[in-house]
């Protein structure tokens, strides 16, 4: 099995943001058992940006989920920072997401009744420390139709509104699901951007899913999943911009 | 059947409303129906006569001729006569009314049913037959005795037997308002044995008859009239108009219009709520219903597979409402039949009820989701397979409002949702508000008979005994009653039974003369305004006037059919509105005058120290000429008795079936809102909004839907109330609609509850949203 914890990076040793410790996932339905997760230890660095590459099934979405705080391994331990995940409850784990993760899906998951702004607004108005609202949709170049509702906006706006929603609380973590599979390319470039320029410039860990080699060379290190396994891990000795991305 | 399935939270609900609604419309037309069906048998099996007339005397021979008027059947002369009665531990007197009994075999007409103990004997003229609801009263069996003042003489009757009468299924006392079981009865004796007593050998004071099918009732009764009418009839009338038949068919005519109003308002609420579910169900369904459109299957395969998941749940409201309505039908018809005491009871149920409740319900349900099914089926296999577009919202009125600078975002969500979907959300409001109006409507009964009392009763009537004559007597009877221990004050007056006659109407009734400047009988109308009574004309009850198409200035013709039976033409002097009967009144001294009559009594209202009232009472137990006393706090008593048995019945089941309006209601929308909103809502959760948090949004809604709601439907509780009211406007008592303040507020309360309830079993949903599962999908 493969290993991906320790170092990495060739520079000064980097903090670690989010960490585990041979984590399994084993989900039963009726009779059947799907091992999702064979044991995965993996660090992720605290400003990196790291691709997670794999099939469909490979169980990187499940282990994006144990690490957003949305589900619970079977084994194995996460931490974030000093604290163990696996071991806290409901309530903490909420108070998790809350103030430290930030999360974008492949299905935007925008509240249509609520404008880009106020989308925005609804997790600046619990954060601890957010940007304003305008700030984060400035960010991910949408500063002109903040006034906008969901349904009168293209799917990559859409997306990026999520993104805007997403680093609107400056969270320690953003992690991102598919960003771009619904999206044609020119599009996934566009959010690709956004997410790019949210880890260069607030310095966000940053972990990105896909099952798009292409999108891979945008990262600081690229993480292959296979059968819940981690089969292959690089480290990009330069980041390619996404508008330079071959899909 | 899969849907059913997983819809059967829902379906389960909504059958609920449908059932609530059936058991409504089955139990009452059962009970209605089973009613009426054990009425008629028992007037078929105890020869219940068609017509009725008193008179004062008339000769044995009279009877030949009423029997040769064209299409009686039967005739049966009695002697009938109101007594006082003293029995042993009970303080003030009864009173009752004997009735003769033919001295060999039973009765032609009115025969009696023997519960208990046997007939009167020939030659044993102290042996006596009593009402049931008497005897049980009074722990009566046969061989026990009681004395009464017969014709001025105290007697000691023997009791043989314990019977009822079709003709006493309500016995009330004369000017009474409710039968009291305690202080009236109904009595029989031997016709020797009452002829003797009150002096009316060869003669008789009470006929009835029978008379053939398809004969015209009201002919024999002007047939009868003419005869009786020279020896004091006071007019014959019909069955219609018998006292007990006329309380007997106002209960039942009170249980029609329940019968009408509920179940219309539970099935409309169901076919809304059908069609909630059924859009929603289509909605998520869409991509299924274009692939099977792909797949070559028709618009109607697919209809119909809709309908039969909404005639499904339709059947199960069925079903509910068969075992509801048959169940609790059953029981109440019993409770009614007990409070009638009928000797037997007729409860089959009608096929045809059934049948009609079924296609009622399958009928609204149909109705209800026609259109949704519409939608899903029109809609071409291509663009069913595409996901709906999503839902457009638009800034507009709340910008202007500057509400969305002043709500949060989540509150901003709420209102949004509720403005951008309004026809629904104003259903779900007026959904919820029907069943706080038939809370409201439920419990305000008790409101309405309090009000009636406290004006009849407390602001009227402020003697404390009222004393009947058995004749009229000159003024000086007042001096001797006044002469009583204890007595403080006694106002007479003077009853006349009259026939009213105004352009084509005629009608009988009674005048009742009082002195003008009287304290303890107060004329009031229902604002609490004083009425006074002047000059020499009439004032009528608004419902008479109505009833004889009679105003302010008309002049009346006034026939009276007792002493020198003069016909008098009186002006309407002036009108008053009641809530108890049809009453006129006209002031004592112009209606003796006006009688040709020396100045005359019929009665006394007596204020007595209520700490001496026995001494009284055993006085007037002792005096010959009182045909009957009615103590005013035993008649309160006995109204509230009888209105809490036959109230709280009816009340408690509707307050129930109110609960579970409600419950279907909110659970519905809530269940809907949360399959809509699901992927939203774990959103939230997802981006670290707590449960109690994503809850407000969803169940807030719910919560401001409620709100709105509330004074909506004590507002529509006012509306059914008084429609309800305008439906009980009878002869005997119209309903004020009086409701209280509290009344509202239990209405809220048990409203608010149940919302909790159900927002309780949703919350619990909200906490096991799955979010990983939500947002994988694609809406």
């Amino acid at each position: 099995m493969l290993s991906v914890t320790g170092k990495a990076t060739p520079d000064a040793t980097p903090a670690s943001a989010l960490r585990t410790v041979g984590v399994t996932k084993v989900y039963r339905t009726g009779d059947v058992e799907v091992h999702a997760l064979r044991g995965i230890d993996l660090e992720l660095f605290s400003g990196e940006l790291a691709v997670l590459l794999g099939p469909s099934g490979s169980g990187k979405s499940t282990l994006l989920n144990i690490l957003g705080g949305l589900d619970s391994p079977s084994d194995g331990q996460v931490f974030f920072r000093d604290r163990e995940l696996s071991a806290i409850t409901q309530s903490e784990l909420t108070r998790y997401r809350r103030d430290h993760v930030g999360f974008v899906f492949q299905f935007y998951n925008l509240i249509p009744s609520l404008t880009a702004r106020e989308n925005v607004s609804l997790v600046t108005e619990i954060a601890r420390n957010p940007l304003k609202p305008e700030e984060a949709l400035t960010i991910v170049g949408l500063g002109e139709r903040m006034n906008h509702f969901p349904a009168q906006l293209s799917g990559g706006e859409q997306q990026r509104v999520a993104i805007a929603r997403a680093i609107a609380k400056q969270p320690d973590i953003l992690l991102c699901d598919e960003p771009t599979g619904a999206l044609d390319s020119q599009t996934g470039v566009v959010v690709l951007e956004a997410i790019d320029r949210v880890n260069r410039e607030l310095g966000t860990t940053t972990a990105v899913i896909t099952h798009n080699a292409g999108v891979a060379d945008m990262a600081d290190r690229v993480i292959v999943f296979g059968d819940g396994r981690i089969v292959d891990h690089r480290a990009n000795e330069n980041r390619i911009k996404p508008s330079d991305l071959s899909w | 059947m899969r849907d059913f399935w997983r819809l059967r939270g829902q379906a389960l609900a909504i059958a609920l409303v449908i059932g609530s609604g059936l058991s409504v419309f089955i139990m009452t037309l059962g009970a209605i129906a089973s009613l009426e069906d054990t009425k008629s048998a028992y007037y078929e099996r105890y020869r219940f006569a068609h017509v009725f007339a008193t008179v004062k005397r008339a000769p044995e021979r009279l009877i030949g001729r009423i029997a040769r008027i064209p299409g009686v059947q039967t005739v049966e002369a009695r002697v009938v006569e109101e007594v006082v009665l003293d029995v042993a531990g009970l303080d003030e007197p009864a009173s009752g009314r004997l009735i003769s009994l033919p001295e060999s075999g039973r009765p032609k007409l009115n025969d009696l049913v023997i519960r208990e103990g046997r007939w009167v004997r020939r030659g044993h003229p102290d042996e006596i037959i009593i009402g049931e609801a008497f005897a049980e009263s009074h722990g009566f069996s046969p061989g026990d005795s009681f004395s009464a003042i017969i014709n001025g003489k105290k007697r000691e009757l023997q009791i043989v037997g314990i019977a009822l009468s079709p003709e006493y299924i309500y016995t009330i006392a004369p000017g009474a308002l409710m039968p009291d079981e305690k202080r009236y009865g109904a009595f029989w004796m031997g016709r020797e044995a009452l002829e003797a007593a009150f002096d009316l050998e060869g003669a008789f004071n009470d006929v009835t008859v029978t008379v053939l099918r398809g004969t015209n009732v009201d002919d024999v009764i002007d047939a009868m009239d003419t005869l009786l009418d020279p020896f004091g009839g006071t007019g014959a009338f019909a069955r219609k108009d018998q006292i007990s038949n006329w309380y007997l068919d106002g209960e039942i005519e009170t249980l029609k219009t329940l019968a009408s109003v509920l179940p219309v308002i539970f099935l409309s609420v169901a076919a809304f709520l059908l069609n909630m579910v059924v859009s929603r169900l289509i909605a998520t369904e869409r991509e299924q219903i274009g692939l099977l459109k792909a797949f070559g299957y028709s618009d109607w395969d697919v209809g119909r597979h809709y309908m039969k998941m909404v005639i499904a749940i339709a059947l199960l409201g069925v079903v509910f409402g068969y075992i509801g309505g048959a169940g609790v039908g059953r029981w109440m018809t019993e409770i009614y039949a007990q409070f009638f005491r009928f000797p037997f009871l007729l409860y089959r149920p009608d096929p045809g009820v059934y049948a009609a409740a079924a296609l009622v319900s399958v009928v609204s349900a149909f109705l209800g989701t026609v259109t949704a099914v519409r939608q899903a089926v029109v809609l071409p296999p291509a663009q069913a397979m595409l996901p709906p577009p999503p839902p457009l919202y638009k800034r507009g009125l709340m910008q202007a409002l500057g509400l969305t600078r002043v709500l949060d975002q989540p509150s901003l969500m709420i209102v949004r949702h509720i403005s951008r979907w309004p026809v629904r959300s104003a259903l779900t409001v007026v959904g919820t508000a029907l069943s706080v109006a038939v809370l409201v409507t439920s419990m305000q009964w008790r409101d309405a008979i309090d009000h009636l009392v406290d004006t009849y009763f407390f602001r009227t009537q402020h003697q404390d005994v009222t004393v009947s004559l058995s004749e009229t007597k000159g003024v000086r009877v007042i001096d001797e009653l006044q002469h009583f221990p204890s007595v403080q004050t006694v106002e007479p007056f003077r009853a006349v039974s009259v026939r009213y006659h105004h352009k084509t109407v005629e009608r009988r009734g009674s005048i009742l003369g009082v002195p003008p400047e009287g304290e303890l009988s107060e004329l009031v109308d229902v604002d609490s305004n004083p009425i006074v009574i002047d000059g020499d004309g009439l004032f009528l009850s608004t419902k008479l006037a109505s009833i004889l198409g009679a105003r302010r200035g008309d002049i009346l013709t006034v026939e009276v059919v007792e002493g020198q039976r003069p016909t008098l033409r009186l002006p309407v002097s002036g009108l008053f509105e009641t809530y108890i009967g049809t009453p006129a009144y006209m002031d004592l001294r112009a209606l003796n005058l006006a009688m040709n009559e020396a100045r005359t009594v019929s009665g006394a209202h007596i204020a007595v120290d209520t700490n001496y009232e026995t001494a009284l009472f055993s006085g007037l137990k002792e005096t010959p000429a009182i045909a009957s006393v009615l103590r005013r706090q035993s008649a309160i008593d006995t109204f509230n008795k009888t209105m809490a048995e036959t109230m709280n019945i009816m009340t408690s089941f509707y307050v129930a079936f109110a609960c579970m309006l409600i419950f279907g209601v909110i659970y519905n929308s809530a269940r809907i809102s949360l399959s809509e909103r699901g992927r939203e809502l774990a959103s939230l959760r997802v981006m670290g909004f707590s449960r109690g948090e994503v809850s407000y949004i969803l169940l807030g809604e719910l919560g401001v839907l409620t709100l709105a709601a509330l004074p909506l439907g004590c507002a529509m509780g006012f509306g059914l109330a008084t429609v309800m009211s305008t439906a009980f406007d009878t002869e005997l008592y119209r309903v004020p609609v009086a409701i209280q303040a509290s009344t509202y507020g239990y209405s809220v309360v048990i409203a608010v509850v149940a919302t909790l309830l159900s927002a309780l079993v949703v919350r619990r949903r909200i906490d096991r949203l799955d979010l990983i599962a939500v947002l994988k999908t694609r809406e």
